[in-house]
């Protein structure tokens, strides 16, 4: 696991074309890692996100996706992803292809991309409309007959996670809310983590969800990296910031305004906290 | 409408529930009548008892006051899909005259006039808990003759046809709306106009529905709110907004301390 700037993380590990996964649901959102990406102008990239929040928003807007495969894309308790809207509504900055599914779907898509089989198994009565567009995937267990869904593994050429802390070895220890973040790690082809501080040791409980160093690429240290989502134990969820998102991201030229302002104008995440006045 | 919906949970239920009026009516219910109530929130809090609610279905608030927390797999599959729910709480942009929901897109699905956050956790919802109460809007626009996009299924077509296609949960038990509360009738499946509230006239409801809307026969009129529930409900949305208004400062230098040990 060699510990590296999260620019040269992203410069080694991520490139044009590839599928990215960055998970963390609500919480722990790599929003410092999307921006890095924005900043280096990766292009034609396929992000992975069960719910693209304003980290997708951000990433599609500055034409870094031509394809996004979730399960839910709005600004949770506010309202939409503008320019995830779009990008699907009016082809702006360009076409965006979606591959959508249920949370669920996504969730059993990840354990089977972690556990090396093509397809995942869910329980299925009838058929809703992401079904017809999705196409023939029923099928009937050997054992019971019962009629199962099939759904495709996800398995991420890059997944890109932020956590709480990492010790000298570069374990990494997440607390709180998980969502599928350990499944799309273990699915991912390359598994880079950015962390909130790097400790001694973990002092973890025996079930903790504990990443082995072994499995990850690169870790960087990054303090606040999650904002404005948010590290349990570190700060909370800037649900101020989701709110102001709205009324930034609803038209082009504003949305471009601040991302010029903000994310490309800093070098680095602990500047854009700094122009943000989250940090000192 | 938030404190009728609250009304429709009974203690001790296991609810699945989203994010919005869902999660006003659970946490309302919780402190009145229904203080057993379980919460669960797709983000894998079970047990969640907020002070606060939340902004988006995976706040801090809801893991720091959760019985536990696991995986985004685990609360679907051990426990929506094991059975282990008994009412799900679902809101729509669209729903029909069967209890079908769209959260999905206005238009067409290649080239939507309007595209929606899209399904979440609501098809499997829909599906396996015991029942489902959805609370939401009454209008022309919301109650349509037919949905843009089949996004989660309540009664189908009708007649039957979901007990007949086998799912495990019964369907839409009651629609809590800005009028009343719509029910399935018990063999056509469509919903009808069941309760309304003090004051609200029946054919301002039809009005307000875009397919001919049946009334019950004994239609009831509902009691008004208790003062009490109503000043519980003000007293949850102004925590909540001032929790939501405070600035976070976000400390750059933890990257340099010894170990620590948030909770």
């Amino acid at each position: 696991m060699p510990l590296m700037t999260l620019s040269d993380a992203i410069a080694q590990h991520v490139r044009d074309g590839q599928s990215v996964a960055l998970e963390g649901f609500t919480h722990l959102i790599p929003f410092a890692a999307g921006h890095e990406i924005i900043r280096q102008s990766r292009r034609r990239l396929h992000l992975i996100r069960m719910t693209p929040d304003l980290i997708c928003d951000q990433m599609i807007g500055m034409g870094c996706a031509e394809r996004l495969t979730f399960s839910w894309g709005g600004n949770p308790g506010v309202g939409s992803l503008h320019r995830l809207r779009d990008a699907i509504e009016r082809d702006w900055p360009q076409p965006l292809t979606i591959s959508e599914r249920t949370h669920a779907e996504m969730g059993v898509a990840y354990q089977a991309g972690a556990s090396g089989l093509p397809c995942g198994l869910m329980r299925h009565y009838a058929d809703t409309g992401l079904d017809r567009v999705g196409g023939p995937r029923t099928l009937a267990c050997p054992f019971s007959g019962d009629s199962l869904l099939a759904v495709a593994a996800i398995n991420p050429d890059v997944t890109i996670l932020h956590a709480q802390q990492a010790d000298q070895q570069g374990n990494v220890l997440i607390r709180g809310i998980i969502g599928a973040a350990r499944e799309a790690a273990l699915a991912a082809r390359c598994l880079l983590v950015t962390v909130e501080a790097r400790v001694e040791r973990l002092d973890a409980p025996l079930n903790a969800i504990v990443l082995p160093h072994w499995l990850i690429s690169a870790v960087s240290i990054v303090p606040g990296g999650a904002h404005p989502s948010y590290a349990a134990g570190c700060y909370p969820r800037d649900n101020r910031f989701y709110g102001e998102w709205d009324a930034i991201a609803r038209e082009r030229e504003r949305f471009q305004q601040w991302m010029q302002q903000y994310v490309l104008a800093s070098r680095d995440h602990a500047e854009l906290l700094r122009r943000l006045r989250v940090a000192a | 409408m938030t404190v009728t919906a609250a009304r429709q949970l009974a203690d001790a239920a296991v609810c699945f529930v989203g994010i919005g009026l869902p999660s006003a009516a659970c946490n309302l219910a919780r402190r009145t009548h229904a203080p057993q109530l379980v919460l669960i929130y797709e983000s894998g809090t079970v047990g969640a008892r907020p002070q606060v609610l939340p902004l988006s279905i995976g706040d801090g608030e809801l893991a720091d006051t959760a019985a536990c927390v696991v995986s985004l797999p685990e609360v679907f599959a051990h426990y929506l899909q094991r059975g282990r729910v008994d009412v799900g709480f679902l809101s729509a942009a669209q729903i029909d005259r069967h209890g079908n929901l769209n959260t999905t897109v206005i238009g067409s699905y290649a080239r939507p006039a309007v595209r929606l956050p899209g399904s979440g956790g609501a098809p499997e919802i829909a599906a396996h808990a015991r029942e489902v109460l959805v609370i939401m809007k009454q209008s022309p626009r919301s109650f349509v003759a037919r949905l843009d996009f089949l996004t989660s299924c309540g009664y189908l077509g009708g007649a039957g046809e979901r007990a007949r296609a086998g799912f495990p949960g019964r369907g839409p038990r009651a629609v809590i709306t800005d009028f009343g509360i719509l029910r399935p009738h018990p063999e056509t499946d469509e919903l009808q106009l069941c309760a309304i509230y003090p004051g609200v006239a029946v054919d301002a409801v039809r009005a307000a529905t875009g397919w001919p809307l049946r009334v019950a026969h004994d239609l009831q009129v509902l009691p008004s709110p208790q003062p009490a529930d109503l000043d519980t409900l003000r007293a949850l949305h102004a925590a909540t907004a001032q929790a939501h208004a405070v600035a976070v400062r976000i400390n750059l230098r933890t990257a340099d301390a010894p170990a620590s040990h948030p909770h």
